[in-house]
């Protein structure tokens, strides 16, 4: 007999879930409109300056889309960022004060570092589908990618995104300086984004490969729910 | 759950919302008061454009400069976006030189004042080496001369209700900075760049500089400014010409 077991022990907060989908909801937005703007000018540099004509670090082979899609493009890349940096403030006071941070993201102290992250490494490689025991709780090695994402990866955008406000800049300067030029916080804030992108499409595959069903619903409900086996 | 507790929680609950309801008035007075809204605040962007315009309002200051830069630095490709104006009166102001072009100043000031080319020139100027980026990616850095528009500002003296500073180009657009922007000592009237006279094609004979925000705020081919107190009733009412196609009122991003 197949049954369906719910457990009631809570997998997510509250907080984590509202969190993560409104964090979804705006990477969506960035990511459409980080597009939007990035056809009208599909070329990258490096320094303070570049255009048609100088050199470049990676020219797209794509038409400039001129006078359009970067005007909403930018409307709405600004609003989904506004949406996106106050949850993720959010997200990281509250996880610091209910230690969902240190007990859930930073490495567990029980294992040692460098076994448990070749343990997880084995498995992965040797594709075994996780246990019911792994889905309570992060590896070690979701635990280094959440981190990297919430700690390196956001920060970098917002600060290459900061580097390329004159506004900002007449500020801080150090922010475009310490980077080496306006058009290198342009061309890594696009490399940024895109390891962002593709941490989405590799976090989706492996939900995939849980479960997608009842880790998306975990995700939505707060409640791990489990297909046991019972003979 | 016990009745209590969830009665107590939607207690807590409504007091947040008209906490937050209430903070929310409260903040958007306070913001239109200090001139934190930008004229395209309308619709589920202006929300974004907004908090943007309201924070960089609040960050920067009178004293905040776009960086400088040295001979050098100066760019050898000064890319434009559009064609100067190809038709009448540009047209024949160009072949004249601009020698009977003027630039007229007036709405909200003491002393409505009309400035030929020579006049301009003859002001007290400034020369800076600044950066402009495109908001399409773009950007080059160029020398710009011109006189300070907060000279020209105090020469016409702006009246005490004045909150925005509108340019009406030859290419029947306009754009408007507000007093801020206006008063900043790097926002220019330019009439030379790189030592040259203002190429046709960066706006000849006279544009606006604003290095604290993207090279669109920059208009080019200026005819008319006017001082106001409102925007609502130029064009569709949102500053400039821009957000009718789509871009924001504001630059500074």
């Amino acid at each position: 007999m197949r049954a369906l077991h719910r457990l009631d022990s809570s997998r997510f907060s509250a907080l984590v879930r509202i969190t993560h989908w409104v964090t979804t909801l705006s990477f969506f937005g960035l990511l459409v409109s980080g597009i939007a703007i990035f056809i009208a000018h599909p070329r990258l540099y490096w320094g303070e300056t570049g255009g048609l004509g100088t050199p470049y670090v990676l020219a797209f082979p794509l038409p400039f889309m001129k006078g359009g899609p970067s005007g909403w493009g930018r409307s709405l890349h600004f609003l989904s960022a506004w949406v996106c940096v106050l949850t993720g403030i959010l997200y990281v006071l509250s996880g610091i004060f209910t230690q969902h941070l240190r007990r859930n993201l930073l490495p567990e102290k029980a294992e040692p570092f460098w076994s448990s992250l070749r343990r997880v490494a084995s498995n992965h490689l040797h594709l075994r589908r996780p246990t019911e025991e792994d889905s309570l709780t992060y590896n070690i090695l979701q635990r280094l990618t959440y981190l990297t994402v919430i700690f390196v990866f956001f920060p970098l955008l917002i600060w290459t995104g900061f580097a390329m406000s004159p506004a900002i800049v007449s500020v801080l300067p150090g922010t475009v300086t310490l980077l080496g030029g306006q058009e290198t916080a342009r061309t890594i804030h696009f490399f940024v984004a895109s390891f962002v992108v593709f941490f989405f499409f590799v976090h989706i595959a492996m939900i995939c490969l849980a479960g997608f069903t009842a880790r998306v619903g975990a995700m939505i409900t707060g409640r791990r729910v489990t297909k046991v086996d019972r003979p | 759950m016990s009745d209590t507790l969830s009665r107590r929680k939607l207690i807590k609950t409504g007091l947040v919302a008209a906490a937050g309801a209430s903070g929310l008035a409260v903040a958007a007075r306070i913001a239109s008061r200090y001139g934190l809204i930008p004229p395209d605040h309308r619709g589920i962007y202006g929300i974004g454009e907004t908090l943007t315009y309201a924070t960089q309002r609040l960050l920067t200051s009178h004293d905040s400069l776009a960086r400088e830069f040295s001979r050098s630095d100066i760019s050898s490709i000064a890319p434009v976006n559009g064609e100067p104006p190809e038709y009448e009166p540009y047209l024949r102001h160009f072949a004249e030189g601009f020698a009977s072009w003027q630039l007229t100043i007036d709405g909200l000031v003491a002393h409505p004042a009309s400035f030929s080319l020579e006049d301009l020139k003859r002001l007290p100027s400034r020369t800076q080496i600044t950066h402009l980026a495109c908001e399409e990616g773009w950007s080059y850095i160029a020398q710009w001369t011109g006189v300070p528009l907060s000279y020209v500002l105090n020469l016409v003296g702006v009246l005490p209700q004045a909150k925005y500073v509108v340019f009406f180009a030859f290419d029947k657009k306009f754009d408007s900075l507000d007093m801020f922007d206006a008063w900043h000592p790097q926002t220019l009237l330019a009439y030379s760049m790189n030592g040259q006279d203002l190429p046709k094609r960066h706006g000849a004979p006279l544009r606006v500089r604003v290095p604290r925000q993207l090279g669109f705020k920059s208009k080019k081919y200026l005819t008319h400014i006017e001082v106001t107190d409102k925007v609502t009733n130029i064009g569709s009412g949102q500053g400039s010409s821009s957000p009718d196609k789509g871009y924001s009122w504001y630059g500074g991003i």
